[in-house]
């Protein structure tokens, strides 16, 4: 049931690290796609853009925002679209993704992804961001589900509730970053599966793998911090193969973004992801 | 304070005490679910800062540079998504930083390494072929009208100190041993084809090079400037990729 309108092929994909550009181009790997933080190319030369343009004529690309604030209390920044919109009319990705949060207060950028408050003025307010983004990129974008702290008192709807609202009001895909889902449900002692299947999975347009870190509260229960900083955890795949049983064959992303290790570890993680793609499309 | 305005305040100060209105789903204290945040946020900045000037961090030690770098952080938190720019300003915030003062070179150590990221990001443009450049150059006519495109990534840092030595020596043994900390130089630093450079040159040819970058032709270039080495300068600039274009405009009379 891929029938998404995000166009990334149902394989598996990397975040194109800068470490790696040599290393892909010299060595060609079989990858379902790369993705790349639409912040960092925003840069007038150099590097990063000569690899990156030549990476793209060889590999599907992904263009996942960091820093587009959608849910702030503020106006979009118009000049941050305008940049999104010349890379995407430079580098044609066949999605492009950003997240359910903010990051920007005012002049100040905090360069972390921050929880909402989940009440109707956040819904109205995300909506009309997320409308005015596809207005002017001319194109639907990919919202990406939260890892969380903590919640709000103000809050009135559960996440999976908005996250539905949202995509059915705008027409926007959903990007379900399955190890988000485990470190959120672990944080907020919730039920992994019960939360996906609140969830508009007819929408879903990509997937996202990554590793959590572990720590431990005060009160002796497990909290999950979202660092993209390891290999993805066992129960992720478990999860992520229950995703596939509802979702069928879906762009997964292996997202790594510290502790960087050796391409090809990041590599064979991209290959345990496809086989269980291929399962999919086979029950599919 | 509107609710996202008095959680970035607390973000950024860890003296401000925890927003109002956060829960638990366990019941643990939610300052502690919000110091995850504050944490998160201040360290992925220092890690920025760290990332755009290791030699900094190499001249004063990790413990110091990440002290340092959260109180800039504090001060002057980003103010755009574009992180790559973040930390321009981190080269005056070390000389007005009086725990610093006794690193007195760290502030342009600081402006060499913020050259280097501003030369590997700037825009591409092509180099004009040496003997395009040398046939210009050839007749000596043309001199006085000629001026010259410089390649967008290049900038030049006047230093009281030694600064491209230093630069340099911490790219391998981090080692200052024999090197006058106090002879001052002045540096070039540019990107040739996806390198960036840095190369120490004479006083003069800096300023000619300055000369050049602010319009004047080559031979008023060359009469403006203190004496110096003009072919090697030359050859420098035509070796490295620097030059872009060449223009012939009338002379005056």
């Amino acid at each position: 049931m891929n029938n998404s309108p995000f166009g990334l092929p149902p394989r598996a994909g990397l975040g194109l690290k800068t470490e790696h550009f040599r290393e892909v181009l010299g060595s060609q790997p079989d990858i379902g796609f790369f993705e790349v933080h639409a912040e960092n190319y925003m840069v007038a030369g150099g590097p990063y853009h000569h690899y990156l343009g030549l990476i793209r004529e060889q590999y599907p690309l992904s263009l996942h925002g960091v820093g587009l604030s959608i849910g702030a209390e503020g106006p979009l920044d118009i000049q941050h679209l305008q940049r999104l919109t010349s890379l995407i009319e430079r580098y044609q990705p066949h999605a492009f993704s950003e997240h359910l949060a903010w990051s920007s207060h005012g002049p100040v950028f905090l360069n972390d992804l921050l929880p909402l408050a989940y009440d109707t003025p956040t819904l109205n307010r995300v909506c009309e961001h997320i409308d005015q983004v596809q207005t002017t990129l001319k194109r639907p974008m990919l919202l990406e589900n939260p890892s969380t702290y903590l919640a709000f008192e103000r809050s009135t709807i559960d996440e999976a509730d908005f996250i539905r609202e949202v995509i059915n009001r705008t027409g926007c895909g959903l990007l379900l970053d399955v190890n988000n889902v485990y470190v959120s449900s672990i944080n907020h002692q919730r039920d992994p599966l019960a939360y996906i299947d609140a969830l508009p999975l007819h929408a879903v347009g990509e997937l996202h793998l990554a590793g959590f870190a572990e720590d431990t509260d005060s009160l002796g229960d497990r909290l999950l911090i979202d660092d993209h900083g390891a290999p993805i955890d066992n129960a992720v795949w478990a999860l992520y193969r229950q995703v596939l049983e509802r979702v069928g064959p879906v762009a997964t992303l292996i997202e790594r973004d510290n502790q960087l290790p050796a391409f090809n570890v990041l590599h064979a993680e991209a290959r345990q992801a496809d086989r269980l793609l291929q399962c999919a499309e086979v029950r599919s | 304070m509107s609710n996202h305005a008095d959680f970035a305040a607390a973000l950024l100060d860890p003296q401000r005490p925890c927003p109002d209105g956060l829960v638990s789903a366990n019941g643990v204290d939610p300052a502690s679910r919000f110091a995850v945040y504050r944490n998160n946020v201040q360290s992925s900045l220092i890690n920025s800062l760290a990332d755009s000037y290791p030699v900094v961090q190499q001249l004063v030690g990790d413990e110091f540079f990440r002290a340092m770098a959260g109180i800039h952080v504090q001060n002057s938190p980003p103010t755009s998504p574009m992180m790559n720019s973040y930390g321009h300003d981190l080269a005056t915030f070390i000389e007005g930083f009086a725990p610093a003062a006794s690193v007195p070179y760290l502030a342009d150590i600081a402006r060499l390494e913020r050259l280097r990221v501003m030369a590997y990001h700037a825009a591409d443009a092509p180099p004009l072929g040496p003997e395009r450049i040398a046939a210009a150059l050839a007749d000596p006519q043309s001199l006085s009208a000629l001026t010259v495109t410089l390649h967008p990534s290049l900038h030049l840092l006047n230093s009281a100190f030694a600064v491209v030595a230093i630069w340099a020596a911490h790219q391998q043994q981090a080692t200052l041993a024999g090197i006058d900390l106090n002879l001052g130089q002045h540096a070039l630093v540019l990107r040739n084809g996806l390198e960036v450079e840095v190369f120490a040159i004479d006083h003069g040819a800096s300023v000619f090079i300055q000369h050049l970058q602010n319009g004047q032709s080559l031979m008023q270039a060359l009469e403006d400037a203190p004496a110096f080495d003009l072919s090697q300068a030359l050859a420098l600039l035509i070796s490295r990729n620097a030059i872009t274009h060449l223009h012939k405009n009338k002379v005056s009379p």
